[in-house]
């Protein structure tokens, strides 16, 4: 059939379409930054800095959506054919897979430009809100100083885990200050991590703790919590869902990070959640804390930046912390089973060897369970489940009907495991 | 360091850990660092421009503190999203290409096809 410019005639009842009129394709991409929640301490953002962070949501969601898919091809089309001709037998594991991809030159752009946005990202947030440091870092000061909700340990030396490297290419990391009181690290953190998830844990960036709560209610209905713990609480983007969903509780979130502690209080009581107390302490010895003291001992993307030295005390410290009848729930992205393709571990691994998470590849490979009976949990005790982040579907109505997309490590849906102590 | 930080300096820091580099030619990969970051900056330049126009549209004035102020309704911020998938998906055409030729390697070449149009019957 000949192309033709005459205009057909639109079906009878329907108006035509206007020429020019309407997208040429449907939109499906993030939200603009500007629908991110704002609190009290959240850093003021110009238009251009706005529209920084929305460049940065759609590279990643190009990244994802557009370019990764193709590292999946070649690796299928040439780069697993490659290895098996090569070494006359299949991939032993998902290194091998790993050292494989770096060799091909699909894998190698996506990979630069995946750690090239996350730069730039940490950029554009640090530029935003190091201007602003004076200003924020007394905003903080001043709805946090002699409130006995913040308890700070000058004195506190970080531990090797938090030290050793800049988690996710943060620089100073989640402890570092520039000057005393300094609260830019975690301001930088809350301000960009709404592009780089492209808005998929939700306009507060809660989604997870909004989730783990639902689960609770969900699965517990009967569990009540007078004490609950959360261990690496950072910012509180996930223990603040959790105190609002349990508001006669009494919260403690503790981490090594006295910066993400002082804006997590401001941050928190500028939410109107007041139930939060803010500890700074190495969770591997939580020994100002009596035993049994808590109902439930919560983790929400924690366990990762650990290390094999300290998960063991850790887990120790949870089973002695919670009282007969509690539950420890860990929230993580899933650990790499025998039945997880090793290209599916091997991208997942991204992140530790190209994003500095070096633990994610060691705790994910390892058996949980077992880690968890041999700090005491009985093995019938042991549980598992799965969440995934529960947004604003008015904001949100991609991440809300959870779309196939995957993310490898990304993904806003997680694994649960816990245990309960025996009563 | 003596004085007040710097923001600018101090935005563009270095994370603690030895980089990886993904090319062979590390060079080529900080070009491409710059490129992105231009990239990003020729977005924000038509955000704002996009803002003066919808501000124009909307008959109001067009002062620094409307342009900061303002803010796309739904359908509005979809039409900027639109335009900035399209203008990455330009930029990283080549990209694209790549990607599809992984279906095709055997494809033949010009000079292949040539060769094989001069064969005689
Ligand atoms: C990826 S962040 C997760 C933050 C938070 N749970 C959330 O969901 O947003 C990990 C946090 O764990 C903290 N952390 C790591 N090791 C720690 C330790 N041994 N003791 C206390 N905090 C630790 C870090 O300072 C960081 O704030």
């Amino acid at each position: 059939m000949a192309e033709t410019n005459r205009p057909r005639k639109p079906p009878a009842g329907k108006p035509a379409p206007k020429p020019g009129k309407g997208p040429a394709r449907a939109y499906d991409g993030p939200p603009d930054y500007r629908v991110v929640g704002r609190h009290g301490v959240y850093p003021e953002t110009s238009h251009d800095e706005i529209a920084r962070f929305n460049f940065l949501a759609q590279m990643n969601r190009h990244l994802s959506a557009n370019l990764m898919p193709g590292v999946a091809e070649a690796f299928e089309a040439r780069v697993r054919p490659a290895y098996e001709r090569e070494n006359g037998r299949p991939f032993a594991d998902r290194h091998d897979v790993r050292r494989a991809l770096t060799r091909d030159p699909v894998w190698q752009w996506w990979s630069l430009l995946r750690r090239a946005t996350m730069e730039t990202r940490q950029q554009a947030g640090r530029w935003v809100t190091l201007r602003q440091a004076e200003a924020l870092n007394e905003k903080v000061r001043a709805l946090t100083e002699d409130d006995a909700r913040l308890v700070l340990d000058p004195a506190f030396r970080q531990p090797r885990s938090t030290e050793a490297i800049d988690h996710h290419c943060m620089p100073g990391s989640y402890h570092t200050e520039i000057t005393p009181g300094d609260v830019t690290g975690p301001a930088n953190y809350d301000a960009g991590i709404f592009a780089t998830t492209g808005g998929m844990l939700g306009r507060f960036n809660d989604g997870g703790g909004v989730a783990v709560a639902e689960w609770v209610r969900r699965n517990l209905p009967d569990f009540k919590p007078k004490r609950i713990l959360d261990i690496g609480c950072g910012l509180g983007h996930n223990v603040v869902p959790i105190a609002a969903a349990f508001p006669d509780a009494e919260i403690i979130a503790v981490d090594a990070g006295a910066p993400m502690l002082r804006y997590g209080l401001a941050r928190a009581k500028s939410m109107g959640i007041n139930n939060i107390t803010f500890v700074q302490a190495d969770v591997a010895d939580l020994s100002r804390f009596g035993n049994e003291s808590f109902d439930w001992i919560q983790s929400t993307m924690f366990l990762h930046e650990t290390s094999y030295r300290t998960m063991p005390l850790i887990f120790a410290e949870t089973n002695r912390l919670l009282r007969p009848g509690g539950i420890v729930l860990h929230v993580e992205q899933p650990q790499y089973t025998p039945e997880m393709p090793l290209f599916e571990q091997a991208m997942r691994d991204w992140d530790a060897f190209y994003n500095n998470e070096p633990f994610w590849t060691k705790l994910h490979e390892v058996d949980l369970d077992d880690w968890m009976a041999r700090s005491g949990f009985a093995r019938q005790t042991i549980l598992h489940g799965g969440v995934a982040a529960i947004v604003d579907p008015e904001v949100f109505p991609e991440a809300a009907r959870d779309t196939r997309q995957e993310d490898y490590g990304r993904k806003a849906a997680w694994h649960v495991i816990g245990a309960w102590k025996a009563a | 360091m003596t004085g007040k930080p710097d923001p600018l300096l101090l935005a563009g820091a270095k994370a603690k850990g030895k980089r990886p580099w993904f090319l062979d030619e590390p060079d080529i990969e900080r070009v491409m660092n710059i490129t992105l970051a231009l990239m990003q900056e020729v977005s924000v330049l038509r955000e704002r421009l996009d803002t003066v126009e919808r501000l124009l549209e909307r008959g109001g004035k067009v002062t620094k503190s409307a342009i900061e102020g303002f803010s796309p309704s739904r359908e509005e911020a979809a039409e900027r999203g639109a335009w900035t998938q399209e203008y990455i998906a330009r930029v990283l055409r080549i990209l694209q290409q790549d990607r599809e030729a992984i279906a095709s390697a055997g494809e033949a070449s010009s000079e292949q096809v040539a060769e094989e149009f001069a064969r005689p019957a």
